[in-house]
């Protein structure tokens, strides 16, 4: 049981835990916490994976920008507090069995398949920092157009969002 | 023993199986708008581990655009939503069923 | 012992984050200290004077204080997310310090480095990640306080904390391109490092090319920490609300200390990016300066001592006496060379760190606070496109020999 196993299980449980309690939280506010955790628990395992710089990318965007928007909106707008999901009889009875027997399938399949079979050996941010300049070269080099196409994008965006939620004068 | 690439690829499967799932069973529209982000989340580890797979960053590039597209998307989403909540005073997609109010 | 030498970096690390705690908790203790008596001396009068020889034990007073006093919850709606946001707060607050490296890697002890905890490659970007996760903790205490008056508060304090961030970010940009990497030993030591100097006495350091940028990372992060002239938010406490009001005792303590220990974090990385972190501004010739550390506390120790003899009287003389003896202890364990030479970089590191901190407290004893509407303005209007101006002139100063080179 080497370090990095124990650590992918932790975060991969966190993140179910992190999933399951998004469906199955009564508040929107619960919901946004738990999302939150998905995404810690995934930047960690993008640090298993010897990607770094997506890591902290991840934790400073997605976590830290686009949450907290979430959690801003259901903040101002006093987001319903009691939301009842009714599972139906179907769903429930039916539909969650053939779900997990699709999922052992697809391991089984995964497992014995040649991508499957490659080893993550969990390269820490040694040796690593030389992909932040090469990613950023690719990222400037080979895709500068949809760079800069997303910033535009991003600029819409905001456009969009200013011209939205300004009151009717 | 280290982590072989197919466990990211079936965890990244379960986020986005439950994601899916989330997204078809709530009602409140803030949270069906989080299962879309959380889909996304999957769909970067997938990535991620691919890009790992393969010994190349061209995965690692695409997660970044996936994140700013997403960021872009939230916002305008957001807005929408807003508005959404001031015009109907509830946040329930049921009651979002007429063209007209 | 085997354990030891087999595992050294665990055991160096478990002792490495101990020590630090520890210190981190008594520095953010005594820097409430510092704080009320630079304020109070900036005002003419003497602040805590008698809770220990020169108010020294009021930081343990109110701690006491805080530990002991009754924990009223206000009738709240969500008691999970009441509970989790000062923990949220704290626990980033303090994460993000030990990323800081506070003296040279060469220090080492077992082969590990001694004033450095974690060394990552990109330690820049992963400390704005912390920071940013930080605002969670404004904006749940807020909303979980079941007032509307919290909840303003908290969302306004959230709003400014990630306008400011934005600021705050582009401004460091200006130094990342200078040293063309994220991690703070290259940063600080690196091809384009803030070693060395120009006309043999202007140390290198970033803050000399950068001035405009370090300009707008202090205003941005006086901004970040809520601090005035920016704690609009915050000040509403002294009048009704704020995020913090219907916490009390221990709690409130955790979100005083996460303020002061963002505070300090932000005062080390304008330190390490800007005023050239461990280094010293004299030339490494000048071999008398490994004795100023030694030096300084014995100077301090001897004004203690005359302080002891001439005016304390009673309890106050003996812990005042306690404090000469130690001020003296420390100086003359300074002055042995061995630890004179290893003492060099955090002892410089800690006293650009109180310059800063100094610098902060001067300012909120002498500025008036900005309204909210004004604070949005000019964290984007004014802050934002300078800081985007000092990233683009950075940029073309740097690229321009390639640009004139090439046509």
């Amino acid at each position: 049981m080497s370090v990095p196993v124990v650590i992918f299980f932790v975060c991969a449980l966190l993140a179910i835990v992190g999933a399951v309690r998004l469906i199955l939280a009564r508040e929107p506010i619960h919901s946004a916490l738990s999302l939150i955790l998905v995404m810690l628990s995934l930047a960690v395992l993008y640090l298993l994976l010897g990607a770094p710089f997506i890591a902290a990318v991840q934790i400073l965007v997605y976590a830290g920008a686009i949450m907290v928007l979430f959690v801003f909106v259901i903040m101002l707008l006093n987001a319903g507090t009691e939301e009842r999901t009714d599972f139906s009889k179907l769903a429930k009875y039916v539909g969650v069995p053939l779900g997990f027997f699709l999922l052992l399938e697809i391991g089984h399949w995964l497992a014995h398949s040649p991508a499957g079979a490659v080893v993550a050996n969990g390269a820490g941010a040694s040796g690593r920092a030389a992909d932040t300049a090469k990613l950023s070269e690719q990222l400037f080099r080979q895709y500068l157009f949809p760079f800069e196409a997303t910033s535009i994008l991003i600029l819409i965006a905001i456009l969009g969002a200013l011209v939205l939620a300004r009151k009717e004068e | 023993m280290s982590v072989p690439i197919s466990y990211y690829l079936v965890l990244s499967a379960v986020l986005f199986g439950l994601g899916v799932v989330a997204f078809v069973f709530k009602r409140n529209i803030i949270t069906i708008f989080m299962s879309i982000e959380l889909m996304l989340n999957a769909v970067n580890l997938a990535f991620v581990s691919f890009a790992r797979a393969q010994n190349q960053l061209d995965g690692l590039v695409f997660v970044f655009f996936v994140i700013v597209v997403a960021a872009a998307e939230a916002a305008v989403g957001l807005a929408i939503v807003i508005m959404l909540a001031q015009n109907r005073q509830s946040l329930n997609v049921e009651r979002v069923n007429q063209l007209k109010f | 012992m085997g354990f030891i030498t087999q595992h050294p970096v665990l055991v160096v690390s478990l002792v490495k984050i101990a020590v630090l705690l520890f210190i981190v908790m008594t520095a953010l203790a005594y820097l409430t200290w510092l704080e009320r008596k630079v304020i109070a001396h900036i005002q003419s009068r003497v602040g805590p004077y008698y809770v220990g020889a020169h108010g020294l034990l009021q930081p343990l007073a109110d701690g006491l204080k805080f530990m002991f006093k009754e924990d009223v919850t206000p009738p709240v709606s969500d008691r999970l997310v009441y509970t989790l946001a000062p923990i949220l707060a704290l626990s980033l607050a303090l994460t993000a310090i030990a990323l800081i490296p506070f003296g040279p890697p060469g220090v080492q002890l077992l082969g590990q480095p001694v004033f450095i905890v974690s060394n990552v490659d990109i330690g820049l970007l992963f400390l704005f990640s912390i920071t940013s996760i930080g605002i969670y903790g404004v904006a749940l205490a807020g909303w979980s306080s079941n007032s509307k008056y919290s909840l303003m508060g908290g969302l306004r304090s959230s709003a400014q904390m990630i306008s400011y961030e934005v600021s705050l970010t582009i401004s460091v940009v200006g130094v990342l391109l200078l040293a063309s990497s994220l991690s703070f030993n290259d940063i600080i030591n690196g091809p384009n490092g803030q070693a060395g100097y120009w006309l043999h006495f202007i140390p290198k350091w970033n803050v000399f090319p950068q001035i405009i940028g370090f300009l707008c990372y202090l205003t941005a992060a006086v901004a970040e920490t809520n601090r005035i002239p920016f704690d609009l938010p915050e000040a509403e406490t002294e009048l009704v609300a704020g995020f913090h009001t219907e916490y009390s005792s221990f709690k409130f303590a955790m979100f005083f200390m996460a303020e002061y220990a963002n505070m300090i974090t932000v005062a080390c990385l304008a330190t390490i990016l800007f005023l050239g972190g461990w280094l010293s501004p004299f030339p490494d010739r000048w071999t008398w300066q490994l004795y100023l550390p030694g030096a300084g506390l014995i100077l301090l120790g001897i004004y203690c001592a005359y302080d002891t003899v001439k005016t304390m009287r009673g309890i106050a003389q003996l812990q005042f006496a306690v404090v000469t003896l130690l001020a003296l202890g420390g100086g003359a364990i300074c002055l042995i060379p061995v630890v004179a030479k290893d003492i060099q970089g955090v002892f410089w590191f800690t006293a650009k760190i109180l310059a800063i901190l100094f610098f902060y407290i001067w300012m909120r004893a002498t500025l008036p606070r900005f309204r909210y509407d004004q604070l949005m303005s000019f964290g984007w209007k004014l802050l934002l496109p300078v800081a985007l101006a000092n990233l683009v002139v950075t940029a073309l100063v740097i690229v321009w020999p390639m640009l004139v080179r090439h046509g």
